[in-house]
């Protein structure tokens, strides 16, 4: 660690690290609720659950961005943050904000939720991921802000990189792209068509920015290799994935009432989506091959290139599988996107994160890596967690192909209810699959406090 | 990569690029909303129970169960076409008759809404079960 500064990102890494096991609990909550139906009704329905699990991802990956900002910046503008006070104090905000929201959706039924924080002043409630109530997204906003104020004037009188021009860019197109998150026309064709502008927005677009960013970054220290011959990379990395993501938006366009053009649009553009994350396993790799130097914190290497091929499989590979019209006319909304989903935020955005916290988080601690005996546990976790998302995956797979036939392709369908019983026994192969999460989860956790030789930073 | 592609020939890449894109993307979009207008059924929308019912759904979050035209949770069944597949006396009888307490089953909510809520939904379903979706989804099943 250069800068005393950038010990600010601690508390975000810590924060994140609680929220994630709180996604999985939940997560394991509705996985038994797909088998096991009334488990834990009234107290958590199906949605409340799926509300948590999903909302706690979303929180933690952006503390985790945040995080990794405020180490990541001043490290190469080369000074100090602008104000680690300010940091704190937004960091303690959002906890507050997202532990308040949590035990609202907890403690109330969603209905009086709404009524209680004003959602019929500005409706913005009861959309896929953005659930939160009004009041805490214009926290978000607030929070997001002084954020991006602290980094910018941060960013603005340091040196200027590429790495750190990258992010800022991909943090501030977070934010503006989060804006459309307060437009809800009645119009449910518009709604959802800007909705997306957000979510699709977000992960095939800005984000890939910051993914791209925080791993050039890490590349960077635990190689050695020129900051030259990354950065053209990383430019040409970004290039792919917003060009084909922008207008590959139009994959969400085919069936919710927008004009049939987009079946073309959408299924070429975003056909080519899979190229970027296929040139960030080339780039892991290849820079790995090509280091100069045998950096002690081995973990931190492996799970830069476990994102690369991760995010390949679950992005590239599972988004790929189907995001052409014709195959998403049967797959659309099925366990197919829930397969995809699952690898491909784990693939990208829970590695990436990670990966900064794996290389961070020793030397935040006063050492270049830690003892060789945590970075076995740790890298047991990796394993633990990589090997049972692939085979989440692939159940979900799975039952999804096994859904689509019965429900969908059938001369006879059946309906969605008796379809559901029929695969019911890859829900339970998931839910074992969980448990394995769960367990590389813990043993993550578990490899924080392992002692041993260390080396000074 | 080689000497002669330089970062800087790179950086501009990316920004024209991304900013092409963008455009392109504006473009479209500007074509969707001149095209929404025949397919979208807005017209509907100047019904107030079309509209209160959307905000019934949003604020009892069915989306956390459920599709709608295919985006939201699949935990149950899509409800894009459900006035079609079932019509509107079996949807209010069956929100009312929550939760089943089938053993083992899974359980929807009571959500306790009015006859007047319950006919707002209807409408609401009604009026998205008649956009056009292009023919999705594949059958009645959903
Ligand atoms: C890291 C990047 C990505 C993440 C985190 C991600 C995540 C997701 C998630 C969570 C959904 C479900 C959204 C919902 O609930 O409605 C989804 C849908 C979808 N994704 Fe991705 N995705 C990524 C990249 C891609 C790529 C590169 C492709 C194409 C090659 C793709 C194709 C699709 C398609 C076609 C759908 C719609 C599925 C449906 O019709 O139900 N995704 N994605
Ligand atoms: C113990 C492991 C896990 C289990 C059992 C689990 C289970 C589930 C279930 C049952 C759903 C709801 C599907 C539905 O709507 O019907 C879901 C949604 C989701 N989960 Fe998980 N999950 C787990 C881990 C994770 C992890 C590690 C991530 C992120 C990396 C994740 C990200 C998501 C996302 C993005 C959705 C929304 C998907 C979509 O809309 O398509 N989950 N999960
Ligand atoms: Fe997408």
């Amino acid at each position: 660690m250069k800068y005393k500064s950038q010990a600010v990102a601690k508390p975000y890494f810590i924060a994140a690290m609680g929220l994630f096991v709180a996604q999985i609990l939940f997560g394991l909550i509705m996985g038994l609720q797909y088998v096991i139906g009334d488990f834990l009704f009234p107290h958590i329905p199906f949605n409340v659950a799926r509300m948590v699990h999903t909302n706690a991802l979303i929180v933690w990956l952006l503390m985790g961005f945040m995080g990794s900002a405020y180490y990541l910046v001043p490290e190469e503008a080369e000074t100090e943050l602008h104000s680690p006070k300010l940091a704190l104090i937004l960091f303690w905000i959002f906890l507050v904000a997202a532990a308040l929201t949590v035990i609202g959706y907890l403690a109330v039924p969603y209905a009086t939720l709404a009524k209680i924080t004003g959602n019929d002043l500005l409706p913005t409630m009861g959309r896929e991921f953005l659930e939160q109530p009004t009041i805490t997204k214009i926290g978000i906003v607030i929070v997001a802000l002084g954020f991006l104020y602290n980094l910018s004037m941060t960013f603005l009188k340091g040196r200027k990189t590429a790495i750190a021009s990258v992010l800022m860019l991909g943090l501030w197109g977070l934010a503006i792209f989060f804006l459309f998150s307060f437009y809800n026309p009645h119009n449910l064709v518009k709604d959802k068509f800007y909705w997306w502008w957000v979510v699709h927005l977000w992960v095939e677009g800005v984000w890939e920015l910051i993914l791209g960013a925080i791993l050039a970054f890490v590349l960077i220290k635990v190689t050695g290799v020129d900051r030259e011959v990354i950065e053209k990379w990383l430019y040409v990395i970004i290039t792919l994935a917003l060009v084909s993501g922008m207008v590959g938006t139009g994959h969400h366009y085919f069936w919710i009432g927008a004009p049939e053009f987009w079946q073309w649009w959408g299924s070429i553009f975003s056909a080519l989506e899979p190229v970027p994350f296929f040139a960030m396993t080339l780039f892991a790799f290849n820079m790995v091959n090509r280091r100069r130097r045998e950096h002690p914190n081995r973990a931190a290497t492996l799970w830069a290139l476990g994102t690369g091929v991760m995010a390949f499989l679950g992005a590239g590979v599972w988004g790929f599988l189907h995001t052409l019209a014709p195959v998403n006319f049967y797959t659309h909304g099925s366990q197919i996107t829930a397969a995809h989903g699952h690898m491909a935020f784990y693939g990208a955005y829970v590695m990436v994160v990670l990966t900064m916290i794996s290389y961070a988080m020793p030397l935040m601690r006063g050492r270049a890596a830690n003892s060789n005996k945590a970075q076995v546990v740790e890298m047991w976790a990796f394993w633990l967690m990589t090997v049972s998302m692939v085979f989440i995956t692939l159940f979900l797979t799975a039952a999804g192909i096994l859904q689509v036939w019965l429900q969908r392709v059938s001369d006879t369908p059946l309906s969605f209810m008796a379809t559901q019983d029929q695969i019911s026994l890859f829900y339970w192969m998931r839910e074992a699959a969980g448990l394995v999460f769960l367990i590389g989860v813990v043993t993550y956790l578990v490899s924080f406090f392992i002692k041993g030789e260390e080396r000074a930073a | 990569m080689s000497s002669t592609f330089t970062t800087s020939a790179a950086r501009n890449i990316f920004y024209g690029g991304a900013v092409f894109s963008f455009l392109l993307l504006l473009a479209l979009t500007f074509r969707t909303e001149q095209v929404l207008p025949q397919r979208d059924q807005r017209a509907q929308l100047d019904n107030p129970q079309v509209v209160a019912g959307k905000r019934i759904w949003e604020n009892n979050n069915c989306i956390g169960c459920h599709t709608l035209l295919g985006e939201g949770a699949y935990f149950a069944p899509e409800l894009g076409n459900v006035y079609k597949r079932r019509g509107p006396d079996f949807i209010k009888a069956w929100i009312k008759g929550q939760p089943t307490g089938a053993p083992g089953r899974r359980q929807m909510p009571q959500f306790n809404l009015t006859e007047q809520e319950l006919d707002d939904m209807v409408a609401f379903l009604k009026y998205a079960s008649e956009i056009n979706t292009a023919k999705w989804p594949p059958n009645i099943e959903g």
